[in-house]
């Protein structure tokens, strides 16, 4: 307990903290991009995918509630340390400032409060379901369909995928969200290898080639989901079918 | 060539700064900066003015004393080059020169250009010292030290302790500074029974002076008249977490050996 309260209670320690559970979101990042790319397969692959999840209450709240702690602390020590920060500086510069830092490693606290914007958002659109919000007037909770080989009737994930990033403005904020955690990534997964101490002058180039790498993966990877759907109109039919299938479903 | 020049005054410590633009004399291109501020203080002099108080020591880049931000960079416009180092023949006839103090928190500003820098001189009080008795000189090589460690401890023990990693930092942070002074002793042999003790010390004592935390910028780095490198930050990083894990010596009951 000691350790953790002297760990929050320093500036380096906060960073530290900063540092692993950005680490854990960088993992989970990853592992939904993975899990994510099924939809360009066949529309039961996410489908299963999303089920087998789903069937799953204890590895899903597990990962949940770890990452909402995640968030937490990552947020916690960044607003905490953001707001020591400005303190220190109260009075600006007027021949300009921070010389020789990139824009990206000004603006990670302004990134990331736009990233945690958008997972909200997400979480409602997605995965609360709220009808509301997804713009298109339908509720995706009745989008249903059943696996290969079982008459077990399952969320349609792949049909509300492709109807959620129909809507221009979903896709556009998604895109905006995706840029900046580009952007985030791009600083944070360099920056976190020196606040843990990794890094010396042979490394420090090898490290930031492969933040902007995996960052820049990352980005198409997650980018290239809604530009398929909504320019290169992937999956159209099969959402047409299954947005006509809800009204049976609402019927009854 | 002639200069303008946007000047940040203050009366003192309470009263509110603000800038104030004068043109400068003729001035010979190959006048150091400080010479130009100088000449313009003794015409305001002449004129009856209160000449620009600013910091100076030994005018050759060593004692660290010079603290000047022209436009917005600590320093002036080369890297790994002091404000009395900088030379006029770095600007241009008619240019601009916006000319401020180092800003941070923890830096008040005494009177115009001159800020009270003795935050920093409480973080070596805090740890930045070895506890031996100094004596007569020992003889040299009886203590082995590994080259490349010598040569570390040499590049970190470069830094002047001007402050200019907190003047350039958005986050005025003096993780630079504190850095080097860690890893400088930190790397010694004579450095290491307090090592551990030291970083802990001196880091605690940085935050409670209210300089900023490290969010990687790379500015210090940047503007750094000693060019001292964020390796040393990733050093001092490494070393803190190894005495937070450490902790606090624990007295054992009953004492005794083993
Ligand atoms: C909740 C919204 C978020 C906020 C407000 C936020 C804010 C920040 C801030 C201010 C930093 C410090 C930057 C620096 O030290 O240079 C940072 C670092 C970092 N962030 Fe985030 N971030 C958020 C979400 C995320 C997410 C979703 C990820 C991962 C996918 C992430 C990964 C990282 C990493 C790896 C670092 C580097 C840690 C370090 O420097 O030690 N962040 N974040
Ligand atoms: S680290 Fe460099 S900029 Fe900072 S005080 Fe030392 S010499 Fe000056
Ligand atoms: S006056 Fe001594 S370093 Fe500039």
């Amino acid at each position: 307990m000691n350790l953790l309260l002297r760990l929050w209670r320093s500036s380096l320690g906060k960073k530290y903290v900063m540092a692993f559970t950005g680490i854990a979101l960088f993992g989970f990042v990853i592992g939904h991009l993975v899990g994510n790319l099924q939809v360009f397969g066949n529309p039961d692959l996410i489908n299963t995918y999303a089920h087998f999840l789903k069937s799953k209450p204890g590895l899903i709240w597990g990962a949940r509630i770890g990452l909402l702690l995640m968030v937490s602390l990552h947020f916690a020590a960044a607003v905490t340390l953001t707001l020591a920060n400005r303190a220190a500086r109260p009075i600006p510069y007027a021949g300009g400032s921070a010389p020789g830092s990139t824009w990206k490693s000004r603006h990670a606290m302004v990134s990331g409060l736009v990233i945690l914007a958008f997972v909200v958002y997400h979480l409602l659109h997605y995965t609360a379901l709220v009808g509301g919000i997804n713009g298109t007037g339908k509720d995706f909770s009745l989008l249903k369909t059943t696996l290969p080989g079982s008459n077990d009737v399952v969320p349609d994930v792949y049909a509300m995928m492709i109807l959620g990033f129909k809507v221009w403005w979903v896709t556009a904020f998604y895109l905006i969200a995706q840029a900046l955690l580009f952007l985030h990534l791009g600083h944070g997964l360099a920056s976190m290898f020196q606040s843990l101490g990794l890094r010396n002058h042979t490394w420090w180039p090898r490290i930031s080639a492969f933040a902007r790498a995996t960052s820049l993966v990352i980005f198409l990877g997650y980018a290239s989901i809604p530009i398929a759907v909504l320019v290169g109109g992937m999956g159209s039919e099969y959402a047409q079918r299954a947005l006509a299938q809800t009204s049976v479903n609402e019927a009854k | 060539m002639k200069v303008t020049l946007k000047v940040w005054r203050q009366k003192n410590a309470k009263a509110a700064g603000e800038f104030k633009t004068y043109t400068s004399p003729e001035l010979n291109p190959n006048m150091s900066f400080l010479e130009m501020l100088d000449v313009l203080n003794e015409e305001l002099s002449n004129r009856g003015e209160e000449p620009v108080a600013f910091d100076h020591d030994c005018r050759e880049g060593i004692c660290g004393t010079c603290a000047l931000v022209i436009n917005g960079t600590p320093h002036g416009p080369h890297k790994g080059v002091t404000t009395c180092q900088t030379y006029m023949r770095s600007f241009k006839d008619g240019d601009q020169l916006i000319i401020e103090p180092w800003r941070a928190g923890p830096f008040p500003i005494i009177k115009d250009l001159v800020c009270d820098r003795k935050s920093f001189d409480r973080i070596q009080q805090a740890g930045g010292f070895i506890t031996v008795r100094t004596g007569s000189a020992p003889d040299a090589n009886s203590i082995p030290v590994p080259k490349g460690n010598s040569d570390l401890a040499m590049d970190a023990a470069q830094c002047i302790g001007c402050g200019a990693c907190v003047a350039a930092c958005k986050n005025a942070s003096a993780m630079l500074f504190v850095a080097a002074k860690v890893s400088h002793l930190g790397l010694m042999p004579q450095g290491q029974p307090e090592r551990y003790r030291r970083v802990k010390a001196m880091v605690e004592k940085m935050d409670t002076e209210g300089f900023g935390a490290c969010t990687v910028t790379g500015s210090c780095e940047a503007v750094c008249p000693k060019e001292i490198s964020l390796d040393f930050i990733a050093r001092l990083n490494r070393d803190y977490a190894v005495s937070l894990l450490k902790g606090e010596p624990k007295r054992l009951k009953g004492g005794g050996a083993g």
